[in-house]
């Protein structure tokens, strides 16, 4: 087990930041802490990396207690949101800098900046200053800084979270191909549940101080733990007695299967590849909802099959979750 | 190659003076007649007055005896407290930054104080600790230490406050990445934060030095300006116009003016080199 997390506890002031997390990650996995912001995930990572220090409980890396060790010793890469470049240095001495305060002989100095920057694809930008690179550049040469020191775990805090939606896709897909060719244990901090499925080996969902749930993307989606997991890591809607997701509802635009809600299709969007529909359902006493009729309910189809349906505003359509849906009891009187 | 280049240059050259809006040209314009009616000109007819003695006129003023001890006391002065003042303004920067400390805003304001004081009144303080009578029991009056002190005294904000702001817009980040890189805090400070402080370090400076060089109402109380002991080239100057010798006055002027931007575009080298290096 790379790192261990056991029983550790965080408070600024009153605000309670961490409340005895307990957490095994194993070696060589690309972990995502994912979370709403101010929900504890960025305070987990920097006490792993002993920028911050817990009030109670212990860490382990790679089998030694880190608790009281300094962030100098606990050999961790860390990677910032705004890339913490070393601004007045060229890219290849910012990579550089961590072989040099371990005194490593020059060639080899050399030698490995020269493999790190091959690995990010910068290696014709050596020379210049972080301020003349992109943001998504600036990024791959903090990674290959934190990389350069051959650190036993790889710590990320929303590495893509400063960049715009297009370099930060493609640079989720490169950090994960980078991931498959060095290995080296990566926890990184995410609010985007998307990124995380993508990137992840296995999401820890941590909310309001606490992990909610840990499990591999498919757990999380097929089988969310919770109410919260559940809405978190997709979009949600309610189906008469349950909460599921919007694609796992079946439309007939005829009357078939028992216990199907009946409605009038309200809105009706198209975006891209899928359409996105509101429906109204009936006014019944087995909908529930006390007062101003039951709630809309949202359904995500693919074009084709809408097409298919012949849906259009005002369409009468009856639904039911679809079969293996992963669904949890609504909550009573929202 | 070089040759279709040059020919665009020759093009777009003249061309520049259109690129300015009427606005921009209207304020470059006010800005440059302002700074020659205010800076260029005197500076200019300082250099004239100082040149009608003469190279040899020039020379022998400046050699004086008397006139060269003051030179190489107002020099060494105000070197030396600008060096005082690279290392405690830096540090008196820092910890207003980044120390939380009962009576900080207070420091705040009195940083302050020796560069909003009138200099003559900066004087009056001088004497009454370091004077005749000092409560100390420190004697300075009528020696070169007086001279040291009022600089120090009318110089110590300059650093401070140009360093301090610089020091505020430092990321966190930034040095936390260094240090789980396994950078020592020295070796934060020395590689990382210093080169990011070395532009306003050097500005600091050149204000400081620039100031000193030029001190007058903060000293001539406590001083004494005793030859060859306690006397500033602006006392100097003053002693030469009044016994009606303008050029000789001038000379000295110019003098000052030399090592003073000597002094400037020497620390603008360093500023330059040092932030890039790292």
């Amino acid at each position: 087990m790379s790192i261990e997390v056991s029983g550790v506890n965080k408070k600024y002031g009153d605000f309670v930041a961490l409340e005895n997390i307990d957490l095994t990650l194993p070696t060589g996995q690309l972990t995502a802490l994912l979370g709403p912001s101010g929900g504890g995930k960025t305070t987990l990572l920097r006490i792993i990396a002993g920028l911050e220090e817990a009030d109670s409980g212990r860490v382990v890396i790679e089998g030694t207690d880190a608790t009281r060790l300094p962030v100098q010793k606990r050999n961790v890469g860390f990677v910032f949101q705004h890339y913490a470049a070393f601004k007045h240095m060229s890219v290849a001495r910012n990579v550089a800098f961590g072989l040099e305060i371990r005194k490593t002989p020059k060639a080899e100095v050399r030698r490995r900046v020269g493999e790190l920057l091959e690995l990010v694809h910068l290696s014709q930008f050596a020379d210049r200053l972080p301020s003349q690179l992109s943001g998504g550049q600036r990024q791959r040469m903090a990674l290959a800084r934190a990389l350069a020191v051959e650190p036993s775990v790889l710590l990320l805090d929303e590495p893509f979270g400063a960049l715009d939606a297009k370099v930060r896709k493609e640079l989720r897909d490169w950090l994960r191909r980078l991931h498959d060719e060095v290995h080296v244990t990566t926890v990184f901090v995410t609010h985007d549940q998307e990124e995380a499925m993508e990137v992840a080996d296995e999401i820890v969902v941590v909310n309001q101080g606490r992990v909610e749930q840990v499990g591999t993307p498919d757990q999380l989606y097929d089988e969310p733990a919770n109410d919260f997991v559940m809405g978190f890591l997709g979009e949600v809607t309610r189906l008469g007695p349950v909460r599921l997701r919007p694609h796992d509802i079946e439309v007939a635009v005829t009357p078939g299967s028992a216990g199907a809600l009946e409605g009038t299709v309200t809105r009706l969007l198209r975006v891209g590849f899928e359409v996105r529909l509101t429906v109204q359902p009936d006014a019944s006493p087995t909908a529930g909802g006390n007062g101003g009729g039951p709630e809309p309910v949202s359904v995500v189809l693919s074009r084709a099959h809408a097409r298919s349906l012949d849906l259009e505003l005002g369409s009468r359509v009856w639904l039911t979750p679809a079969v293996g849906a992963a669904t949890v009891p609504a909550m009573v009187a929202v | 190659m070089s040759t279709v280049a040059e020919s665009r240059r020759g093009i777009a050259l003249p061309a520049l003076g259109h690129d300015l809006t009427r606005a921009s040209g209207i304020g470059l314009g006010l800005a440059m007649t302002w700074f020659s009616l205010l800076v260029l000109i005197p500076l200019a007819a300082v250099m004239v007055t100082a040149s009608t003695t003469g190279w040899s006129g020039f020379w022998s003023v400046v050699t004086n005896d008397q006139t060269a001890a003051a030179i190489r006391l107002t020099v060494t002065a105000a070197a030396g407290v600008t060096l005082f003042n690279v290392v405690t303004g830096t540090a008196i920067a820092w910890v207003l930054v980044r120390d939380r400390f009962p009576g900080k805003w207070l420091l705040e304001v009195v940083i302050d104080v020796p560069f909003a004081l009138p200099t003559i009144v900066a004087g009056l303080v001088l004497v009454s600790l370091y004077g005749v009578d000092s409560p100390l029991g420190l004697h300075w009056a009528n020696t070169s230490m007086s001279v040291w002190l009022a600089f120090a005294f009318v110089t110590l904000p300059f650093v401070v406050r140009m360093v301090q702001p610089v020091l505020d817009e430092l990321e966190a980040d930034v040095e936390e990445a260094a240090a789980s890189l396994g950078a020592s805090r020295f070796t934060v400070f020395r590689r990382i934060v210093l080169p990011s402080l070395v532009p306003a370090i050097a500005a600091g400076a050149a204000l400081s030095f620039a100031r000193a060089m030029g001190e007058y109402g903060s000293l001539v109380l406590l001083s004494g300006n005793l030859p060859f002991e306690s006397e500033v080239t602006s006392v100097r100057i003053l002693s030469a116009i009044e016994n009606d010798n303008r050029a000789g006055a001038a000379a000295i002027a110019s003098l000052l003016l030399l090592i003073s931007l000597l002094v400037i575009v020497a620390l603008d080298i360093i500023q330059r080199r040092v932030a890039r290096r790292g």
